[in-house]
């Protein structure tokens, strides 16, 4: 009898301290609080009206459509950054890395400012653009370069962790069986490192989604063109606070979807293979045995 | 189809040169850090020695000298490595595990599979065609790996240890199959095994330091060892010295008689090589010509098969074999000075 209710209560020991569960609950209880708050304040019978409005569908619509294109614009542009960095051997690589990630910690208003004094009218690039016929600045292209400006690191970083746990050894396999580098990246490299990059666009998505900052000074805010879901809401904070905070919940929804369908599917940042319900062990067998 | 290969790396001190013929399998063997996989590398094209030359079947695969460089790919070498880890593709089954090298030298997925399902059979493993390389085991997972190494239809095959991750049921299986595939085959296998150069080996090279040390024969390198890797993988005490009417004398000065090959000059340096079973152990020393007698210290007894082996020597290079009655007999123990004592007839002197 004991021993089968010490069999069913088998449980590894953890190491954690008793403490360290009361500081966690906090931690999350700071997450997780301000969105009870706000689904308490939600003016629930005139939920759909308020959502439905045509102000608020062309912003939702913008912004799913700007977000989706700035997350293919990251996996154009990061996936070959996070190759480079992850196993390119050159001078200035720690520059490099340092300088992708920096709109991590930039404010988005700063970037936003960047963008305007590169592709702007009086910009760096300004003239060109001009000569070729483009006016990007306060454009729908405006805001997919902004949300890309501040969502590519998310991408970067992921895969990049992806690449280097990885490591470099099935690549040099697949060389010596007679593919040449573009095979090998898109036949072994890029299966390999699949939960990584999923779940890199699925991040950069979301931090598209919720761009701000960089969006208001490099596009603006104009109904239909560059005004997305948070510009609109904010907008709306003080005009309408009940559709302010409606369309705020369409926005956790939609984050929440994102960032769970991700994480159930490869397990979140990169991913061990452990949740992967197609191939049981087979990442982590063949990867680790020697 | 012939292989010349000759290279050197500064940074890891190596430096080697060698050649394989056509059909012919050379087994690399030495101490871990000798430069096995470095070599393997450098074949393989996943290395840039800083000088030397290789050609392939009349294809240059490198050439690093003063004036220019030619440095060719390595999926364009016709070079596939085959090393103790499968690392077959876990988001591919097993059969397009084997069809890769195919598909990447333009067949179509359908001829590609085809050739993927006979080298499969081929190595016994027909029906895990369909199985992810998680579902393998470590056997079968190596079997796939040499079916995949194979489809390739590499020129020279390189081999780094296939055997060393298996457990002892499945090694002797590969072992089979290895022997059966590269019967007139080139390739260059990396061992720790001296039954893997036995069976599956035309010729040792004796990897040391970055240096080639020895090389021969397989039958002639393990009968007649030269250097003291080699001795030690043919079981064998070795002595090195200078060659003397009846025997050798060593460097520190020991005289030691033995059986000399014929035509071995006196004065000229040669080894004495004798097995440690025809070494008793003595606690006084014994005459009585024609014996060899030398005072050692005993640094480790080990069991051995069903005798004891007495480890002894300043560098731990002597062996004696005996019974573990005779060994609790003498009471023996590390750090005790005993007399290894060996008949003339046993040892073997010939030139180093």
């Amino acid at each position: 009898m004991q021993s089968r209710n010490r069999a069913s209560h088998s449980v590894e020991y953890s190491g954690i301290p008793s403490w360290i569960y009361a500081v966690a609950i906090a931690g999350a209880l700071l997450v997780i609080l301000p969105l009870v708050a706000m689904l308490a304040r939600v003016n629930w019978p005139q939920f759909i009206p308020l959502i439905t409005s045509e102000s608020s569908l062309a912003a939702l619509g913008l912004s799913l459509r700007t977000s989706a294109a700035s997350t293919m614009l990251c996996l154009f542009l990061g996936v070959p950054l996070a190759l480079v960095l992850a196993r390119g051997r050159f001078r200035g690589q720690q520059i490099l890395r340092a300088f992708v990630l920096l709109p991590l910690v930039l404010p988005p208003v700063v970037g936003g400012i960047a963008l305007l004094y590169t592709f702007g009218r009086q910009g760096l690039l300004g003239g060109t653009l001009e000569v070729l016929g483009l006016q990007i600045a306060f454009s729908t292209m405006a805001v997919v370069l902004a949300q890309t400006f501040v969502a590519l690191p998310f991408l970067v970083v992921s895969l990049e962790g992806a690449l280097r746990s990885a490591g470099g050894r099935f690549e040099a396999v697949a060389a010596t069986l007679g593919a040449g580098p573009t095979t090998v990246l898109r036949r072994v490299t890029l299966p390999l490192v699949l939960p990584g990059l999923v779940s890199g666009a699925v991040l950069s998505f979301a931090r598209s989604l919720g761009e701000f900052g960089a969006t208001l000074t490099f596009a603006g805010s104009l109904e239909g063109v560059t005004r997305t879901l948070p510009l609109e809401i904010y907008l709306q904070r003080e005009a309408d606070a009940d559709s302010a905070v409606a369309l705020s919940l369409v926005l956790v929804a939609v984050a929440v979807t994102v960032v769970g369908v991700s994480y159930r599917r490869h397990g979140f940042l990169g991913g061990t293979g452990n949740t992967s319900k197609e191939t049981p062990t087979s990442v982590v067998s063949s990867g680790s045995r020697r | 189809m012939t292989f010349t290969f000759s290279a050197a790396v500064r940074e890891r001190n190596f430096n080697v040169s060698l050649t394989v013929g056509s059909g012919e399998t050379v087994a690399v063997m030495g101490p871990n850090g000798a430069g096995k996989s470095t070599l393997l590398d450098l074949i393989a094209g996943l290395l840039h020695p800083d000088s030397g030359k290789s050609v392939l079947g009349g294809k240059v695969l490198f050439e690093a000298r003063d004036g220019g460089r030619t440095w060719v790919a390595p999926h364009r070498r016709g070079t596939v490595l085959l090393a103790q880890d499968p690392l077959l593709f876990p988001h591919l089954n097993a059969l397009d595990n084997v069809a890769f090298g195919p598909r990447s030298s333009g067949a179509t997925r359908a001829s590609a599979r085809n050739r993927a399902q006979e080298w499969l059979d081929a190595v016994e493993a027909g029906g895990l065609a369909q199985r992810r390389p998680g579902e393998l085991s470590g056997g079968q997972a190596q079997r796939v790996a040499v079916a995949r190494a194979l489809a390739a239809n590499p020129e020279l095959l390189l081999l780094d240890e296939p055997l060393a991750a298996l457990d002892i049921h499945a090694a002797p299986l590969l072992r089979r199959l290895l022997k059966h595939v590269l019967a007139g085959r080139s390739a260059i296998i990396i061992t720790h095994d001296v039954l893997d150069a036995l069976m599956l080996a035309d010729r040792v090279i004796v990897l040391e330091n970055g240096k080639i040390t020895e090389e021969g024969p397989t039958r002639q390198v393990l009968q007649r060892p030269r250097s003291r890797f080699a001795a030690g993988l043919a079981g064998l005490n070795l002595l090195s010295g200078t060659v003397t009417e009846d025997g050798i004398t060593t460097v520190d000065g020991l005289h030691f008689s033995g059986q000399h090959d014929d035509g071995l000059e006196p004065g000229q340096d040669g080894v004495a090589a004798f097995p440690p079973s025809a070494v008793s152990v003595f606690l006084s020393e014994a005459h009585g010509s024609p014996r060899n007698s030398m005072a050692v210290t005993v640094t480790d007894l080990e069991p051995h098969g069903d005798q004891i082996r007495v480890r002894a020597g300043a560098r731990d290079e002597l062996a004696a074999d005996i019974t573990p009655a005779a060994a609790a007999d003498l009471g023996l123990a590390p750090g005790m000075t005993v007399y290894f004592v060996t008949k003339a007839a046993a040892v073997a002197v010939y030139p180093a």
